[in-house]
């Protein structure tokens, strides 16, 4: 069943903020098999520019894909999740997340398509700190795969 | 920010140091819990099954978060990645035993761009299967 596209564009209110923690960032890196001192390390993130930890680069799918799953599980849209696959993944930086942001996360649909039965959902996140400045912009591809494959 | 590789230092086609990463059970149990993206299909293999998969699979993110590591260990500063993404051609079958599955990293400069940034283009293996493509980061040289 076709998405209505009459949700294409569609922008959903700002989440409540996510404040990142130090220790959620270690936890992260450690599972990821990450030992770069600036995600654990005050004085080597700051020897590298930065004021505190950073999270390493994917970090912030956590707090845009909880966004994200507002609009997805939107019963309006009517997608059904239980297929749903990630399909693309895209970050654009303006500058790293880094521990004690709060950041909140505007969600909008750009784009539905339907392809072989399949629905294909793109949703942009962009994600601001407490003073409204802009610090990534994360682009999650989803398909929904057609239900006629279980046939 | 300050990565530690002189972008004047770099021709389009330098290739960066490969990386191995193993991946088991109890290595996507872990990644669950500090991301939060707890669907079975990362754990119960019953559930995986039923939905048509052959086996337990990695998070899609897991192993695009492995494979940036490929840049930000050579860069110095994962700080300095401005661009990064992929897209999530096969899945990572994670069996239960104790060597799981192995994903395999390789980069390599691309491109040269404006203002000290350069774009690197990864590859993603495992069990002889590229499991990420348009695999792309940009990031920021010193």
């Amino acid at each position: 069943m076709a998405l209505d596209q009459s949700f294409v564009g569609r922008t959903y209110p700002p989440t409540a903020p996510y404040e990142v923690g130090r220790e959620k960032i270690r936890e992260f890196a450690e599972a990821v098999g990450d030992l770069n001192p600036a995600y654990t390390d005050t004085e080597a993130a700051k020897a590298l520019g930065h004021p505190d930890v950073i999270a390493p680069p994917t970090f912030v799918f956590a707090i845009t894909f909880r966004a994200a799953s507002a609009v997805i599980e939107d019963p309006q849209l009517g997608l059904d999740y239980s297929r749903v696959v990630h399909g693309d993944q895209k970050f654009a930086y303006t500058r790293p997340v880094r521990a004690g942001d709060r950041l909140t996360v505007v969600s909008t649909i750009e784009a539905i398509k339907s392809l072989a039965g399949n629905d294909i959902l793109d949703v942009r996140g962009e994600v601001h700190d407490e003073a409204g400045e802009h610090v990534v912009t994360a682009w999650t591809k989803l398909v929904a795969r057609a239900a006629a494959e279980e046939a | 920010m300050s990565a530690k590789i002189a972008f004047d230092e770099v021709e389009v086609g330098t290739e960066l140091p490969a990386k191995s990463f193993p991946v088991t059970r109890a290595t996507l149990v872990r990644y669950a819990g500090a991301s939060g993206d707890f669907n079975p299909i990362h754990w119960n293999e019953k559930f995986a099954r039923e939905v048509g998969l052959p086996d337990v699979i990695a998070h899609g993110m897991f192993t695009m978060a492995e494979a940036i590591q490929v840049v930000t260990d050579w860069s110095g500063d994962p700080g300095a990645v401005v661009e990064y993404g992929v897209r999530f051609t096969k899945p990572v079958v994670v069996p239960n035993d104790e060597t799981g599955a192995l994903i395999e990293v390789s980069g390599k400069v691309a491109a040269k761009l404006d203002d000290n940034r350069v774009r690197v283009d990864l590859t993603a293996m495992s069990a002889g299967q590229k499991v990420l493509g348009m695999s792309r980061a940009v990031v920021r040289l010193a």
